[in-house]
């Protein structure tokens, strides 16, 4: 506990010293907010378009967190630290957690900007979709550690900078999949996004106890246990 | 302090890099492994440093159990790799103190023995930088003060002074003697191995090839016609 909780000071207390970086890993779902969502608001709503970017948002930042385990062991910070009695999973827990931190303080950005230029959700179903968030950056920012530290160096940026697209455009990120023929919808229901992201638009629509929510809730969990279990395992791994 | 015994180590794609380590060394010993590149000196390390699992073979360091208590032979070790382990941006001292607090301390005790630690190598001052900041030898002077930071009573090296300049060199061999502690350390330089080191082990092909003094493993000849000759190969 003591080891996470000081492996998350230590980096949050980086992130916050690169203020511009949490900005820009943020930009491109604010791009869509503002030159894409004016469009989107013609035929959709708002309650619909921003759970998609946060989702987009998500996956662009908690997904790519592995560049920074890529960088740490590079520069053998992370073999020095693995020579520490520190715990292995305190040792993932405390970035991820950080990651998750970073991607809390960009989606509130996100909502920010999208209450100035037109988003009218409730409170409470904001907050909902916040704990969401949580969980999901904890599983995404585990996943993208576990696949930098299995991945060849060369192959992680690409690899990962490709496989974003596809899950974005499944989960229904840009336009909601009831849009979608039956065969992509059908397609789209591997996505562990799809329902969270369903979870989140029935939230910021107001309702809370519904199905869709109690899938949503429920998907997110089981893919945080099995990200995390991925993730300990990969960073234990080899030790003696 | 360190007794090893038929340590071996095959990778997952068949490569026998450790074929059977036998190895002593005594409190307070500077012991140097000393051979070839992909001889198996930095494997052999990192198993002792509980880097990497050994695939059979046993080993106590400071009393513990390699095997079933790595945690425990993680607290009396300091480790310095070969690329070593200081990050390039950010201010040393928040690195030291995040290492020196995973061993426990708390953040007063932290601040007043990376205080001293930096003393004694002399780099007080320096703890304001980031590393990419440092030349070659200060930036190994503060791999060592990460190693040293938690007062262990191994030192694991491994080639302390590759790419360093020859006063930077002569000054990491004065500021290691210092140290009085028990030290493991693996190095191609044969005048560093004779300058630093009360032990030497010959190490080629995974195995021990030879064991002694520098003046013993040299008799009549130079260090470096006897370590040709034992480990078989120009170097």
């Amino acid at each position: 506990m003591r080891d996470t909780w000081l492996i998350f000071r230590h980096h949050t207390r980086i992130t916050l010293r690169n203020k511009f970086a949490i900005l820009i890993t943020a930009a491109q779902p604010l791009f869509f907010l503002v030159l894409f969502g004016p469009i989107f608001a013609t035929f959709g709503s708002w309650e619909t378009l921003v759970p998609g970017l946060i989702i987009q948002l998500g996956l662009l930042s908690a997904g790519m967190a592995g560049f920074g385990v890529v960088f740490d062991w590079r520069s053998g910070v992370l073999e020095r630290l693995r020579v520490t009695p520190a715990g292995r999973l305190p040792l993932l827990l405390g970035r991820v957690l950080n990651n998750t931190f970073t991607l809390v303080v960009q989606t509130v950005l996100l909502v920010a900007v999208a209450y100035l230029i037109g988003l009218r959700a409730p409170l409470l179903g904001v907050l909902g979709a916040m704990a969401l968030v949580v969980v999901l950056g904890v599983s995404l920012a585990a996943l993208s550690h576990a696949a930098a530290m299995r991945l060849n160096e060369h192959l992680f940026a690409p690899v990962m900078m490709t496989a974003v697209w596809p899950l974005m455009l499944l989960s229904g990120t840009f336009l909601p999949m009831s849009m979608a023929p039956q065969w992509l919808s059908t397609l789209s229901y591997v996505s562990p996004f799809r329902y969270v992201l369903e979870a989140m638009r029935e939230l910021f629509a107001g309702t809370y106890a519904s199905g869709v929510v109690a899938v949503g809730v429920l998907v997110v969990a089981l893919f945080a246990a099995i990200s995390l279990t991925v993730g300990t395992r990969v960073f234990s791994r080899d030790n003696a | 302090m360190i007794d090893v015994s038929g340590l071996t180590k095959t990778f997952r794609n068949g490569v026998e890099a450790v074929r059977g380590v036998d190895l002593t060394v005594a409190p307070g010993e500077i012991v140097g492994f000393l051979g070839p590149n992909g001889a198996g000196k930095t494997t052999t390390m990192r198993m002792l440093a509980t880097l990497l699992r050994p695939s059979s073979g046993s080993a106590t360091i400071a009393g513990h159990d390699l095997r079933s208590d790595p945690r425990g032979v993680r607290r009396s070790i300091g480790y310095v790799s070969q690329s070593g382990g200081v990050n390039p941006v950010n201010p040393l001292g928040d690195e030291l103190e995040l290492q020196a607090m995973l061993y426990g301390m708390s953040r007063a005790e932290a601040r007043s023995r990376i205080a001293d630690v930096l003393a004694t190598l002399e780099l007080t001052g320096l703890e304001g930088m980031p590393g990419g900041a440092l030349s070659g030898g200060l930036r190994r002077r503060f791999d060592i003060a990460f190693g040293l930071l938690h007062r262990p009573s191994v030192l694991f090296l491994d080639e302390p002074t590759t790419g360093l300049d020859p006063q930077s060199r002569a000054a990491l061999w004065e500021h290691i003697r210092s140290l009085g502690l028990t030290v493991l350390l693996s190095t191609h330089y044969l005048e560093e191995a004779e300058a630093l080191c009360d032990r030497l082990l010959v190490i080629d092909g995974g195995r021990i090839a030879a064991e002694g003094t520098p003046a013993q493993l040299k008799g009549e000849r130079t260090l470096n016609e006897a370590f040709l000759e034992i480990a078989g190969r120009p170097a």
